[in-house]
């Protein structure tokens, strides 16, 4: 009697839940094995069951299954129909590299400036940046249209001025990721250490900031690209094509190119995401060495 | 090729009226101090009375309101702090922390474009001058903290710097590492010869190292002079107070001389006659053959010395500090009087 049985019972319980606690041991807080796994495999059918139906349903045709419509997409005759798409993608792909430069030759390196010369401005700074979290997308588009307006006449239409408006929107989520690399690291202490050693400005940023805030800046970079492949509303206000509006247009024209290229999509934010993690990873982590003298 | 041996090119430093203010507090003014080639000195001074500031000053890390500081007889209030060619070891651990200890120690003379083979040796030099040469392939996190400050000091060192600053390097070490690590800057510092300021706010260890010791309060130098004066003739109560004990004992002062157990005693400085307080050493008091004058409260054993409470029959009490051999019981009935040293009055 005293364990009860991990039940068969409601397989849909939330993790949270914890329907049924051991009656022995009660202060041990046992990590639960049974319930980490109904987690991980609930989270895990969450994303999978969407993914498995897309593809499922790019894979119909009139009778059964088959490429029929992967291979239509990719064939020399119908690549005319598709074209937006690719346009669009190209477009997000530059946009996606403007919004990472101005990540990170305008909001990091100001960061680095407030962090060690001007301190005093650290909350007006974060306050700032943090704003735009509070503004809807909608709400941000009015108050862009007439600057785009302006922009319009002097830089042209390109694709790519949406880059300043994404700059905007990526800001808060890539200064989190800086910011709290910045004060997980004694930037001050480490960069004066470098400047008594005889480093310049220059030195002290490539050779110790930078390298020391790589987790930090990678991540900023990485959710940037995230939000500006992802991004619909503000690109289709403002009347630019991106991956998103290029999907848009072509889902109504025709709904299986759209999911193979949704998947396509996915697929290549996934990639990107592994290799940039590859290369941002650490290079040749502290080598443990076993010690030949101690002490 | 040069090494780390001894006769690095040392320098003078002198720093002349400087003055510095965050906002509304003056935290420096008038602050001078002259230090001899080759010299070690002690910055020593209650918490915030602007000893990082000073040192951060002649680091060039701040910049002075006003005042000069000179390296050699250059002025270098307008130099950049990577151009003033100087080592220090920070409070904080200040390793590169994506670096091992090799290339934490061979930054500054990649800073100086020195060649890998020049590199390598000074390098391994400079880690063995602190005994670290086996950890050269550790990463910061590997290490204690007495051997990341070593590492800083290696780091500091290996380029063979004009002066050396180094700002409460031991104050978050534990106390037996904090005792041997001192002795063995001081033995660095004496075989390189290097000149170095020694920020500190703990008295034993300025004493412990220096050659000469600048007493601070309130962001100036109260005193400047060698272990030895400092102790023996404080110029001014608050460095009496900052350095070992002193008791307070109420006199006439008389032709400048104080009435101290029915003893003409020197003062240090003239002063006016009338009544006054002299500052008295505990271990400048003493038990002599005599009418007895006073009572002990109660003494207590220390090693190599005793300390025994003392009241006056004037209701005064002292504090003496004398050799263990001789004993004292409570409430035993002594004579109380001071030894023949000039004392300062306040
Ligand atoms: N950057 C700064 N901004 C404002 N006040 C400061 C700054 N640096 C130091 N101070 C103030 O100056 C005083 C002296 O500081 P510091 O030189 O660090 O003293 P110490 O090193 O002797 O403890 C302190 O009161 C401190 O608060
Ligand atoms: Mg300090």
């Amino acid at each position: 009697m005293a364990v009860t049985s991990p039940a068969p019972v409601a397989p849909a319980v939330p993790s949270g839940a914890r329907p049924r606690r051991r009656t022995a041991g009660p202060s041990r807080p046992a990590p639960r094995t049974a319930t980490a796994v109904i987690t991980l495999s609930l989270i895990a059918a969450a994303f999978a069951i969407p993914l498995i139906s897309m593809l499922e349903f790019s894979l119909r045709t009139a009778d059964g299954h088959g490429l029929d419509h992967w291979i239509a997409l990719f064939s020399p005759e119908t690549a005319g129909r598709y074209s937006v798409i690719w346009t669009g993608l190209g477009n997000s792909l530059i946009l996606a590299l403007v919004t990472v430069a101005i990540v990170l030759l305008l909001l990091a390196p100001t960061m680095l400036l407030v962090t060690l010369r001007f301190p005093r401005l650290r909350r007006t700074m974060e306050l700032l940046c943090l704003l735009p979290l509070s503004l809807p997308a909608i709400v941000l588009v009015v108050g862009l249209v007439p600057i785009y307006l302006g922009i319009g006449r002097s830089l042209g239409t390109g694709a790519w001025t949406l880059a300043f408006a994404y700059g905007v929107t990526v800001i808060p989520y890539a200064y989190r990721a800086i910011q709290s690399n910045i004060d997980a690291v004694d930037v001050v202490t480490l960069s004066e250490a470098a400047r008594t050693l005889g480093a310049g400005w220059l030195s002290v940023v490539l050779r110790v900031l930078v390298p020391n805030l790589r987790r930090g800046l990678l991540a900023a970079c990485l959710i940037s690209v995230a939000v500006v492949l992802g991004e619909f509303t503000i690109a289709s206000l403002l009347n630019r094509s991106t991956l998103q509006t290029a999907l848009f247009v072509v889902n109504k024209q025709d709904p299986y190119a759209a999911v193979i290229l949704s998947l396509l999509s996915l697929a290549f934010a996934y990639v990107l995401l592994v290799l940039i993690g590859r290369v941002g990873g650490p290079r040749r982590g502290p080598r443990r060495r076993r010690d030949r003298a101690t002490s | 090729m040069s090494t780390l041996t001894a006769s690095a090119p040392s320098t003078g430093l002198t720093v002349r009226t400087v003055s510095k203010s965050f906002g509304r507090t003056t935290v420096l003014h008038d602050f001078d101090l002259e230090i001899r080639p080759g010299e070690m000195i002690s910055l020593l001074g209650p918490s915030g009375c602007g000893k990082t500031t000073a040192l951060r000053i002649i680091a060039g890390l701040e910049s002075p309101d006003g005042g000069q500081v000179f390296l050699g007889d250059r002025d270098v209030v307008s130099v950049p702090t990577n151009r003033r060619d100087l080592g220090m070891v920070f409070q904080s651990y200040s390793l590169f922390p994506h670096l091992d200890v090799a290339a934490n120690t061979a930054f500054g003379l990649g800073m100086r474009r020195v060649d890998a083979a020049e590199r390598r040796t000074r390098t391994a030099e400079a880690l063995r001058l602190v005994g670290l040469e086996a950890h050269a392939e550790r990463y910061p996190h590997e290490l204690s903290g007495g051997q990341q400050q070593r590492v800083a000091l290696a780091r500091a060192l290996v380029t063979e710097p004009r002066l050396l600053l180094l700002d409460e390097p031991l104050s978050a070490l534990d106390a037996k590492v904090r005792v041997q690590l001192r002795d063995q800057i001081r033995q660095i510092q004496l075989r390189l010869g290097i000149t170095t300021v020694f920020v500190t706010h703990d008295q034993e260890e300025a004493l412990a190292v220096s050659d000469r010791i600048a007493v601070m309060n309130e962001g100036r130098v109260e005193q400047f002079d060698t272990p030895e004066r400092l102790y023996r003739t404080p110029a001014t109560s608050a460095v009496a107070a900052f350095i070992g004990t002193s008791l307070r004992v109420p006199v006439t002062v008389r032709d400048n001389t104080a009435l101290l157990f029915g003893l003409a005693v020197a003062l240090q400085a003239p002063r006016a006659d009338g009544e006054a307080t002299v500052l008295v050493r505990p271990e400048n008091v003493i038990v002599v053959q005599a009418e007895p004058n006073a009572t002990v409260l109660s003494s207590s054993f220390l090693g190599a010395t005793r300390r025994t409470l003392l009241r006056t029959d004037e209701g005064l009490e002292l504090i003496m500090q004398h050799g263990a051999e001789q004993t004292l019981d409570a409430e035993q009935r002594v004579s109380v009087s001071v030894r023949p040293e000039p004392v300062l009055a306040v």
